[in-house]
């Protein structure tokens, strides 16, 4: 299981790259891809949507279940990725290259874990 | 509730790096490799399952084919020794106990192969009813079963075998008294897959063995150990019932399409009364394309425009066909092929198509 370091996460597995000026993408950890199987479906917003900090935005479905997207940030939606419209799958081979969304005017942040802090909580929720 | 049990397998899922999950009452693998792996390979090469939690029981004695015939809604009179018949066991509203199978080894001799969450509620049922000169015993807990599935299937046995004399050639008949690498078995030509295979019973104290035996060979074959998740993708891409989802307490024979399992004409069996009193039900089981952008799973509320028609039993994406596919019960009315339905996927409209089924047929 990987946790890179540059990232910071969320408690419910979304990976967080601060891009800086108040935006951020966003992702879920190899963690949350790895419980769920194989990922067949994601449903995201829409460019322009206004997200709020500790919303669902979307889901991600595998063939076992469905599993909802948290925002860790209030703001707007600046660009989401369409190539995982198409191919979901690639959530699974490389998680923390296949972003979700981008937002910017980022405000009102879910407290986030530093990567060890976080593989602490993973390794906790394993057993 | 009790204790979840484990069957002989147990140490060989975890050391193959399987994911044990709580099922009916075992701890048993969901996966290994992962479900789309697991499933493709059952289609195109072979997989094994261990299914050693399935209930069997024997039925036997003098009158057994009378209580066969009289617990079971399928005519059992002119099922040949060591072929295998479907049935459904109905309560006398007509609900469903369970749907299993039954296997005739000779007129005064039956087994009788259960779903394991229903097991314990199956023979306490059926014991009410028995009567005349008849046993019934329990042997699920020393009997281990493994089902091998898939094209590569004969060839994986015939290798073990060193020919194919002591392989059951029809589908849904068996064997007795094979001997599996000393083991004695019964192998009959059965699954829950769509894929032409086997079904091995044995010792529960052989199961290891032989599990392992099939793995080893299968290597050169394309062979992987597949959990129950492929196991429910299978099934629902062949689109065969599942105690719980398209069958129930609550749901007949007929609204889940089984109507071929129940012979009404033969003389009387539980739930015959009601089955035959029960005017043409409204509702049928039906196979659905996801023609919009979601996954429909079950309990999603299926729609007619804007009245609600019926619901999901089972849905996911199937991975041989690459699509989302579900089964519903829905009106009758509205269930002719083609017809254009909506499902409401957390409170998303998704849109839907009735497609004949089998979804999957080889």
């Amino acid at each position: 299981m990987e946790y890179p370091k540059y990232l910071s996460y969320s408690s419910t597995h979304e990976w967080v790259e601060d891009l800086g000026d108040n935006k951020a993408r966003i992702g879920i950890s190899d963690f949350a891809q790895h419980s769920m199987g194989d990922i067949v479906f994601v449903n995201l917003p829409e460019v322009g949507d206004e997200l709020l900090s500790g919303e669902s935005f979307g889901d991600v479905e595998s063939v076992k279940a469905v599993s909802e997207l948290y925002s860790p940030f209030s703001g707007k939606v600046s660009a989401i990725n369409e190539q995982l419209l198409d191919s979901p799958e690639l959530i699974n081979e490389k998680p923390y290259e296949s972003w979700m969304l981008e937002m910017e005017d980022i405000s009102d942040s879910e407290e986030l874990l530093d990567a060890d802090a976080y593989e602490a909580l993973c390794d906790s929720e394993e057993h | 509730m009790a204790e979840d049990k484990v069957t002989p397998l147990y140490d060989k899922h975890v050391e193959l790096g399987a994911k044990m999950v709580p099922f009916a009452g075992y701890i048993m693998p969901i996966q290994y490799s992962g479900i789309i792996a697991e499933h493709m390979a059952v289609r195109e090469k072979a997989g094994i399952f261990d299914v050693s939690h399935m209930g069997e029981v024997i039925i036997e004695g003098k009158d057994a084919l009378k209580n066969i015939n009289y617990l079971l809604t399928n005519d059992y009179t002119d099922l040949r020794d060591n072929r295998i018949r479907y049935s459904l066991l109905c309560y006398e509203h007509g609900g469903a106990v369970d749907d299993l199978l039954v296997y005739r080894y000779n007129e005064n001799k039956y087994m009788l192969v259960l779903n394991a969450s229903n097991c314990e509620k199956d023979i306490a049922f059926m014991k009410q009813h028995l009567f005349g000169e008849v046993t019934l015993t329990d042997i699920s807990d020393i009997t281990g079963e493994v089902a091998l599935q898939g094209p590569n299937s004969v060839a994986i046995m015939e290798k073990i075998l060193g020919n194919s004399d002591s392989l059951p050639k029809r589908y849904y008949s068996f064997l007795d008294n094979v001997i599996l690498d000393g083991s004695s078995c019964l192998i009959s030509r059965t699954g829950y897959t769509g894929e032409d295979g086997f079904e091995i019973y044995c010792s529960s104290d052989d199961v290891v063995k032989i599990f392992s035996l099939l793995l080893e060979v299968g290597k050169d074959f394309g062979l992987l150990p597949a959990g129950l998740g492929a196991r429910d993708t299978l099934r629902l891409e062949a689109s065969m019932p599942l105690y719980g989802h398209e069958l129930s307490e609550n749901i007949t024979p007929f609204e889940a399409s089984l109507g071929f399992a129940v012979k009404l004409n033969k003389e009387d069996f539980l739930g015959k009364a009601s089955l035959t009193a029960g005017s043409e039900p409204a509702k049928t089981r039906v196979g659905l394309k996801i023609t919009g952008r979601g996954i429909a799973r079950e309990g999603c509320i299926v729609k007619y425009g804007d009245e609600e028609i019926g619901y999901i039993t089972s849905g996911t994406h199937l991975p041989y066909l690459d699509g989302a596919y579900a089964m519903a019960i829905i009106d009758k009315s509205s269930a002719s092929i083609g017809t254009k339905l909506v499902i409401d996927v957390r409170n998303r409209p998704v849109e839907a198509e009735v497609v004949p089924l089998p979804f999957y047929k080889r």
